[in-house]
């Protein structure tokens, strides 16, 4: 993994931060209990168990009905974490989702870890492609996607201190470090890590630290491209996706997840009811993945710096405004 | 009360010109029992008082005889029951958290009641709170998966707090349970869960008095299967599955209060609303 982030330092996991940032929760709020089904040890939700095993409920292998609980603990006055791989949580508890947590809109954090392709070579059954898409379409739940240990610390706690159904979306391998400590994080408000006039890269989750690595390589061909982490997917900041549009004419999506209904569907329908321009996405394209090693997944698979640079070009090349000699290869 | 509550039935669909009659009637006597029998802690001007004892219709269609129980109990107006299932009433077709006071879960996707009633009991167990936690189930409804991740679950935990009662009118939409998916050994079931059980006539209620008495006190759940007869006390609906999801016309409401003891005269009805109109 380490060189697909070259110039950025490895940090732990997100879903190590998840587990950590939740027991240090627990020690402050009473309130708060942890559910798993039988992943806790993977989803780091154990970290939590360990210290309070009065709040944590491991309910074996059910999903569906650690939903259903988690929207009763939550009619009682609980706030209940629930941790499962994502494509299990959202998947196999969508319905529940809807009408235990959605639907009435109560005060349940759902953790999905192992996002996308670089749960590796355990393949496609394990790796959530699909979820940001299904958490997206239920009404009243905010979806998250942070970037690095940091920003999943700052995350949690903003989790805790929402009111209502809260996605967050957290990784196996260990994670760039796209922040240097923990930022000041509020759900609908995106982060700009670097500021450029030519285009824009909006991501999110793992493909933050490609988005940096990206900048650096465009910067080398004379093209200085804005970086904007975009952790909150619902609700979208539409007025910095409206800024980027208008500011650097051009916009470069990249997610670990399909590119129907992820962080490039939403920014695009923002960028056409605020301000069209072109934009280039870097995603799944309607496709799953395999098993393999992680780094060599995200190569095959296209989630990769090279992947956004090449976009950007695109995007630049459509864009024609550019000087051309600021256009390279 | 029960047969107040069958008449607030059958005049509320026929009202509305849809719904669910014979899931609701086969329910009254559990509900009247529940609710004016001395099991249910509830304060009606206190709907959210985090004491109170939950009862969650996870049958969600059986739910115009739980509007039916809270109208009696002063939760909202008896005339609100005429609303039901009309664009802006709080008397949606299916159960909705937050709308009708006393209604404690959104239901209706079959199979989701005992999870969400366990997530409350032991809320109340880790507060160390002493309310009871009641899950009406249907028959039909023990065929989806969810019941038994949550009734295995119950099994372990054992909340002493949680009651689930089946209401085992031996129907669901398309036909006779037993021939489109038994459920049977349906009491040995529950037991290889981990419940204490109990079987009884679910229209006797005296049985029904004394079988939530056992349950509440039970240690661990307790589950009640009670035989019914869908379409309870109205005869051209008992065993009849043709009123599953057909609500009654005018003619039909009248033959029914009359059957009830009922004069349908002072709550005559909008014969427009009152086309039986087939619904899930």
């Amino acid at each position: 993994m380490r060189d697909l982030f070259e110039g950025l330092e490895l940090g732990k996991a997100t879903r190590d931060a998840y587990g950590e940032a939740l027991r240090d929760l627990g020690h402050e709020h009473q309130d708060i209990v942890v559910l798993d089904a039988d992943l806790a040890k993977s989803t780091k939700s154990w970290t939590f168990g360990a210290e309070f095993p009065d709040r944590f409920f491991n309910v074996g292998i059910q999903e569906a009905n650690m939903v259903g609980m988690a929207g009763g603990l939550a009619m009682a006055g609980k706030v209940p974490f629930i941790s499962s791989f994502a494509c299990f949580v959202i998947l196999k508890g969508f319905d529940q989702l809807r009408m235990a947590v959605s639907y009435p809109n109560l005060n349940v954090k759902i953790a999905g870890s192992h996002q996308g392709i670089s749960v590796g070579e355990d393949g496609t059954s394990q790796q959530a492609v699909e979820d940001v898409a299904l958490a997206c379409s239920l009404p009243n739940v905010v979806v998250v996607v942070p970037a690095d240990e940091h920003e999943t610390r700052a995350v949690v706690k903003a989790a805790y201190a929402h009111h209502g159904p809260v996605y967050i979306r957290t990784g196996r391998p260990s994670a760039p470090l796209v922040h240097d400590s923990e930022p000041e994080f509020v759900f609908g408000r995106a982060k700009r890590l670097r500021e450029g006039t030519d285009l824009t890269i909006i991501a999110n989750g793992l493909l933050v630290g490609a988005a940096l690595v990206a900048h650096d390589r465009l910067a080398e061909e004379g093209i200085a491209a804005r970086v904007v982490n975009m952790a909150t997917v619902k609700p979208l900041d539409v007025a910095e996706v409206e800024s980027a549009a208008r500011e650097t004419g051009a916009i470069v999506t990249a997610e670990e997840h399909l590119l129907h209904g992820g962080l490039g569907s939403v920014v695009a329908q923002a960028v056409v009811a605020n301000h069209p321009v072109p934009m280039e996405f870097v995603g799944l394209d309607d496709t799953y993945a395999e098993s393999g090693e992680p780094a060599a997944l995200l190569r095959k698979y296209g989630l990769t710096a090279a992947e956004i640079v090449a976009a950007a070009r695109r995007a630049i090349d459509r864009k024609g405004a550019v000087a051309p000699d600021r256009v390279v290869g | 009360m029960a047969t107040r509550l069958r008449h607030h039935i059958v005049h509320m669909l026929a009202r509305a010109g849809s719904g669910h009659p014979g899931g609701s009637l086969s329910a009254v006597e559990f509900v009247t029992a529940l609710y004016f029998g001395g099991f249910l802690r509830y304060d009606p001007k206190r709907p959210d008082w985090r004491d109170r004892d939950r009862f969650i219709m996870s049958k969600g269609h059986g739910v115009p005889v739980q509007y039916a129980a809270l109208a009696e109990a002063g939760f909202f107006p008896v005339e609100e029951l005429d609303t039901l299932r009309a664009i802006d009433s709080r008397l949606q077709g299916h159960p909705v958290y937050g709308t009708a006071p006393g209604i404690e879960a959104s239901t209706g996707s079959l199979g989701q009641g005992l999870s969400i009633g366990l997530g409350i009991a032991l809320a109340g167990r880790l507060d160390r709170k002493d309310f009871q936690v009641y899950v009406l189930l249907g028959d039909g409804e023990c065929q989806e998966g969810q019941v038994w991740e949550a009734a295995m679950a119950a099994g372990h935990h054992r909340p002493d707090n949680l009651v689930a009662i089946v209401d085992y009118n031996k129907f669901q939409l398309d036909g006779a349970v037993e021939e489109i998916m038994s459920i049977e050994p349906l009491a040995a079931k529950w037991e290889a869960m981990g419940w204490a059980v109990r079987e009884i006539d679910g229209h006797d209620l005296v049985q029904v008095l004394d079988a939530l008495e056992w349950a509440t006190a039970a240690t661990g759940p307790a589950c009640i299967i009670g035989h019914t007869v869908k379409g309870k006390g109205v005869s051209f609906m008992e065993h009849e599955n043709r009123y599953h999801g057909v609500a009654p016309s005018e003619e039909e409401l009248t033959r029914a209060l009359e059957e009830l003891g009922v004069a349908a005269a002072d709550r005559s009805i909008d014969a427009d609303a009152a086309g039986a109109k087939e619904v899930q």
